[in-house]
């Protein structure tokens, strides 16, 4: 009996189900609505680990593609992929102190001064599985291990939307909205740097901007071309004649390398799909229970949320954020660490919120400046990482 | 039944939101026969919904879903409650 209850403890699909299905009673729902949302929760974390299998079919290649064109490693930094992969060793932790974190994040809003409930479910998800990996690295394990990444989720996620809130408040001219992204720091820096060396005047909306680089807030469409670029480079590099002897088959270098390339958009994709699955009933759960116990609480949403605030910006952001990854992968490489290669996705989302956000408070100074030292941080904030995943690393 | 779909760049994080304030408006005209469900821009199938809302910032790259209703701003409720309540005057649903 107990190891009954131990294995459905330890199967993370089924325990992500359970926190579905409680959140659902606890709402009132009635049983078949209760019995769709446990197993479509169910379901969703399976098709995340589906999805994490693709990708690594796709990155186990390119690693070795990686080190025998420039005998570094390489480093992709997708949240989907990583995550994913993680989930499968790290998923009942994961989900525990995501659904602990969510306690603690209404508690910390019902009795002190921030009243910000974050709702960007998937950054929670995230999030709850970066603290499960580094804590478990730091040698926690069960019951304290939930605890703590538990009370260390609720916290950040409580404190993350304070820090910028300032801007917010200027970008949106009221405090009843918060920002609910994790990257919040960034944020911050364009926001505090824009201020600065900015001129509120002179906003990026002033300006005449090309839109045609709109289309790559289609991740499918913007992971496929970045990760092209990406595998193609490596392979003219690593030589189609080694890809073809030692990986490939035979098939030649940059074909495969191509397909390698869409085969991670394709696990994204996948990956996408199944964190839906997962978040479509813990989200609205959590919503509506904070609302009831907490009444003047203040929602941290996701960073769209500002994009039709500077739409200029967002493009300036995410080019600006784009080269700020660029030249620091080149400061990488010259310094001989692991190379981050820079992501469209993680450029484009921070990239243009920061644009934002230093376009409100240094106009279009502020939004470059700000979106450009955002990507910089952004880029080398993973490197530090690097020794405290090191006993998890992909 | 009558169908609201949402979109956004990835699914996951925007348009949830508007789905969820969606159903709320919905809950407060005393609507219950809509389904509304969020996608992503690129898996989103025209089919899956009868009409979109989409924030204005995607105004250019969400033409492919057919019926497409643009918030001026997805966090303002007052704009939201407006728009759907004459989607469901347009659509005979009140």
């Amino acid at each position: 009996m107990v190891k009954f209850l131990l294995d459905i403890v330890s199967t993370p699909a089924i325990l992500v189900a359970l926190i579905a299905i409680l959140g659902l009673v606890l709402q009132k729902k009635v049983l078949p609505d209760i019995i769709k949302g446990g197993i479509k929760t169910f379901v969703g974390f399976l098709v995340v680990s589906g999805g994490a299998g693709i990708i690594q079919n796709s990155l186990n290649p390119f690693g070795t593609m990686f080190d025998h064109a420039f005998h570094l490693s390489g480093v992709v930094p997708n949240n989907e992929a990583i995550v994913a992969v993680a989930l499968t060793t790290y998923g009942s932790a994961t989900a525990m102190i995501m659904f602990l974190g969510m306690v603690f994040n209404i508690l910390i809003a019902r009795f002190t001064r921030f009243k910000y409930i974050f709702l960007t479910g998937h950054h929670t998800l995230y999030m709850a599985c970066m603290i499960a990996v580094i804590l478990s690295v730091a040698g926690f394990t069960s019951f304290p291990l939930i605890l703590f990444g538990g009370l260390a989720l609720g916290i950040i996620m409580s404190l993350s939307p304070a820090f910028v809130q300032k801007y917010m408040v200027q970008l949106t001219g009221n405090d009843k909205i918060a920002l609910g992204h994790f990257s919040s720091l960034g944020y911050w820096l364009s926001g505090f740097v824009g201020s600065i060396v900015g001129d509120k005047s002179k906003s990026t909306e002033d300006m005449k901007f090309p839109k045609s680089l709109a289309f790559l807030r289609d991740s499918t469409v913007s992971i496929t071309i970045s990760m092209a670029i990406i595998y193609l480079v490596v392979a003219t590099f690593a030589g189609s004649d080694y890809i073809a002897k030692e990986l490939s088959e035979g098939t030649n270098g940059f074909v495969y390398a191509l397909q390698l390339a869409g085969q991670f958009a394709a696990g994204v994709f996948v990956i996408l799909a199944g964190v839906r699955l997962i978040l479509g009933e813990i989200v609205p759960a959590f919503k509506g229970i904070s609302e009831r116990l907490v009444p003047n609480s203040k929602p941290a949403l996701d960073c769209p949320i500002v994009y039709p605030y500077a739409p200029n910006a967002v493009l300036i952001g995410f080019v600006s954020s784009f080269v700020g990854g660029l030249v620091s992968m080149a400061l990488m490489i010259v310094i001989g660490s692991v190379v981050i290669l820079p992501g469209v996705v993680p450029h484009f989302f921070c990239g243009a919120t920061a644009g934002v956000i230093g376009n409100a408070s240094g106009g279009v100074r502020g939004a470059t400046i700000g979106a450009f030292l955002q990507g910089v941080l952004i880029s080398f904030l993973p490197v530090f990482l690097m020794p405290v995943l090191g006993g998890a690393w992909f | 039944m009558f169908r609201i779909g949402t979109a956004c760049g990835s699914g996951l994080g925007s348009s949830f939101m508007v789905q969820m304030n969606i159903e709320s408006v919905l809950k407060d005209l005393g609507i219950s026969d809509v389904e509304v469900e969020h996608y992503d821009l690129s898996g989103a199938d025209p089919k899956a919904a009868d009409i979109w809302i989409v924030g204005r910032d995607l105004e250019d790259s969400a033409g492919h879903l057919g019926d497409v209703r643009i918030l001026n701003s997805i966090i303002d409720m007052d704009e939201l409650k407006d728009l759907v309540t004459s989607i469901c005057q347009e659509k005979g649903l009140m």
